[in-house]
């Protein structure tokens, strides 16, 4: 059972791990501002998801499984907003806000 | 031979700080400045200190990155020229070679220091029971060491004086900072009303839990704080003018409480800030609940600024 949980952890980890790499050539390698953002967004949104999936079969207790959780869904939320006002400000064209 | 991870977040500060110094512009500094502050947090971590951790990433980090994010956004209109003002090939070579001078001085005291390093930590635990509490950090600010954390706490309310004295006189007493107006299509708005709920209660949780785990008033009052600040960004509550007497009073209740208790020392304790051990964890809490509140609300007003806008009756 541990190490099929552990397994199970180590492949979401390093899935994680693949898409923050993925999401830094992108940040590096794009042209402009709005692709970048794309790019970050997969690092934070799925990258930080896989690697929180990961932790969660390594996790003391249910509070410690909630609590990571929790902080996905608040780097989903603050991460996404901060993408769009980003990306406002820097459309050529759009009124930043 | 140190582990892999550990040479690897040493060599990344490293570099983080050398390409903050050397960066060109203002932002690109202060966005180094913030990644640095985080890589730091993570040092800590490894050095199994999170007390000092949490502290780095909110208050170094993130409320520090904030203030100087608003300091390049206004130092933009003049940084085209900044050559005029840039200082003398001496002067920077001479505060370059003082800044490797302490740094040196800072590691060969590390290097050599005595095996096992002198430490007070067994002591700190010891008496940890007569304190109530069960996190020695907290002890060490609260209790053994609380006249350093009044003095921060003064600190702080001066250098928010200081900020607001940079206002011009018509201006004194006036709104802090941009006036921001609540759009109910915005992103922002949405995000605040979500957001700013959940962020109180974990800087509360962060506040209390400070007793027994990593965390404390400073932590908690900096995402307080936070909270206020995206409140006020949004649009939602309008910053206050700076004359308020009621914000007055908010500022200076925390360290008027802790100079009361620390009087009041004399009379029922060994002398000044020293508790009596059957009440320590009950004053501790008093100072600690309006301290919190005076902080969030000294660092809140700190990033929105000096007055610029004087209400018009």
């Amino acid at each position: 059972m541990s190490l099929a949980c552990n397994t199970v952890a180590i492949l979401a980890v390093c899935a994680g791990a693949f898409f923050f790499l993925a999401g830094t050539v992108g940040l590096l390698r794009f042209p402009d501002a709005l692709s970048r953002l794309h790019a970050l967004t997969k690092a934070d949104n799925l990258g930080l998801g896989l690697v929180v999936l990961g932790l969660l079969f390594q996790a003391a207790g249910p509070p410690a499984a909630l609590k990571l959780v929790a902080v996905w869904l608040l780097a989903l939320l603050t991460g996404a907003t901060v993408t769009q006002l980003i990306a406002r400000t820097a459309r050529p064209g759009e009124p930043p806000q | 031979m140190p582990p892999a991870f550990d040479t690897g977040l040493a060599l990344l500060v490293f570099g983080l700080a050398a390409g903050t110094i050397t960066a060109r512009g203002a932002f690109a500094a202060v966005a180094g400045f913030v990644a640095y502050g985080l890589l730091l947090a993570l040092v800590w971590v490894r050095l199994a200190a999170p007390d000092v951790a949490l502290t780095e990433a909110a208050l170094g980090s993130g409320l520090t990155g904030g203030l100087l994010v608003g300091a390049s956004t206004r130092l933009r209109r003049s940084e085209p020229s900044p050559a005029r003002e840039a200082a003398s090939a001496t002067l920077r070579w001479a505060a370059a070679g003082l800044c490797v001078l302490v740094s040196a001085g800072l590691a060969a005291i590390v290097v050599l220091f005595a095996e096992p390093a002198p430490t007070l930590a067994p002591q700190a635990v010891a008496s940890l029971a007569a304190t109530g509490l069960g996190n020695p950090v907290t002890a060490v600010l609260m209790a053994y060491r609380a006249i350093d954390t009044l003095l921060e706490v003064v600190v702080l309310l001066l250098a928010l004086i200081g900020i607001w004295s940079l206002a011009p006189d018509r201006l004194w007493g006036g709104l802090p900072g941009r006036l921001h107006r609540a759009d109910p299509n915005r992103m922002l708005t949405f995000v605040a009303q979500l957001l700013v709920p959940i962020g109180i209660l974990i800087g509360l949780h962060i506040f209390w839990v400070g007793s027994v785990a990593p965390g404390g008033e400073f932590q908690g009052a900096t995402v307080l704080a936070a909270m206020g600040i995206l409140a006020m960004m949004a649009g939602l509550v309008r910053t206050p003018p700076i004359s308020r007497q009621w914000l007055r009073l908010l500022l200076i209740a925390g360290p008027a409480v802790f100079v009361t208790v620390g009087l009041a020392g004399f009379a029922i304790a060994a002398g000044f800030l020293a508790y009596p051990p059957q009440y320590a964890k009950l004053l501790i809490v008093v100072i600690e609940v309006p301290l919190t509140l005076s902080i969030a609300a000294m660092l809140a007003l700190m990033v929105a600024g000096a007055s610029e806008w004087i209400l018009q009756r």
